[in-house]
């Protein structure tokens, strides 16, 4: 009890960390470009919904500065989406990587239409080749008469 | 009789899916680091800043890495296992103090005990970036050889460590507590 009470006043306060949050500049246009495009990519992982840009948790404000820091030392947005990866693996990415264990993440939507429209196709098939009941029939003769 | 197998079956997949997903905690994010070397670094110690405190110390001695601040409500609550962990001896506790105020630290450690050999002061948080901390009080595992074996992220308990790190010990070890030899 104690314990789910602690849980509760604990989530409270990381509710009041989450908040909206004006994101620095850099100076540089083009750098602040991907910059502003990057933070947009990273979870914040205290506030798992929220993206760094959107977090003010402290975490994600250190985040961002490592990132300000990267990209002023010249690296790639792959080196840092690297860089992020190896570190908080890549649930800190929201766009995860295709890879062996995303296939169904990735593939599951289109694996779900392809076999609705395949259920689709079947049932309308065998309904066309059923013959009408003579309900439907009497109700179709009554109505051309 | 089979027209309704497909409906049946998606409706099991379905409902396998949301079973797991009821019952995985989103708050753990499996750690990348697991074996792999412990992330290097070298930062002032808390009791004394000119003194370093670095990853080091892992060598050679299977131990443990405790990320704590003052601010950080689970730390208070695991904090009484900790200072009965360190007493029982066996595995050294190293301390990561993040993003915390130094005199309150001191404070905290003088009031409710010290558990650990040495607590480095991450000030700024960019050790915490690198061995991918995200919320404290989280604890690391490391093997003789720098090795992160395993990574507990939510205050400790007696018996999260007896459940999930005595048996992780006693296999690399051969035993437990760990004899420290060095020796595989």
């Amino acid at each position: 009890m104690t314990q789910r009470l602690l849980a509760l006043i604990v989530s409270t306060f990381l509710a009041g960390v989450c908040g909206a949050q004006s994101v620095e500049d850099l100076s540089d246009p083009a750098l602040n470009a991907r910059y502003q495009a990057l933070i947009r990519e990273v979870r914040c992982l205290v506030c798992q919904n929220q993206t760094i840009a959107d977090s003010n948790a402290d975490l994600a404000s250190d985040l961002r500065r490592e990132i300000r820091e990267m990209l002023e030392s010249g690296a790639t947005d792959n080196e840092i989406s690297d860089f992020l990866v190896a570190r908080y693996g890549d649930f800190v990415l929201y766009r995860p990587p295709v890879q062996p264990n995303t296939w169904v993440l990735w593939g599951g939507p289109a694996a779900m239409v392809v076999i609705g429209l395949v259920v689709f196709a079947r049932v309308m098939r065998t309904r066309s080749r059923q013959p009408l009941d003579e309900d439907e029939l009497d109700e179709d003769r009554g109505a051309i008469r | 009789m089979w027209r309704y197998a497909i409906p049946v079956g998606l409706l099991a997949v379905l409902a396998v899916f949301l079973a797991r997903g009821l019952t995985l905690n989103p708050g753990y994010v499996p750690s990348p680091l697991i074996g792999k070397p412990a992330p290097a670094f070298e930062l002032p110690g808390l009791r004394n800043p000119d003194a370093r405190v670095g990853s080091d110390v892992f060598d050679g001695q299977l131990s443990l890495l405790n990320v704590w601040a003052t601010w950080c409500v689970g730390c208070r609550q695991e904090h009484g296992f900790l200072v009965e962990l360190a007493n029982s001896g066996g595995v050294p506790i190293y301390g990561l103090n993040w993003k915390d105020d130094r005199d309150s630290a001191l404070q905290w450690l003088d009031r409710l005990g010290d558990p650990y050999v040495a607590s480095a002061v991450d000030a700024d948080g960019d050790v915490a970036i690198d061995w991918g901390v995200y919320g404290a009080p989280e604890t690391f595992l490391i093997d003789r050889d720098g090795t992160v074996l395993y990574k507990h992220i939510a205050p400790l308990t007696a018996e999260i460590w007896q459940e999930r790190f005595v048996p992780i010990i006693a296999e690399k070890c051969g035993s437990f507590p760990c004899l420290q030899d060095g020796a595989p």
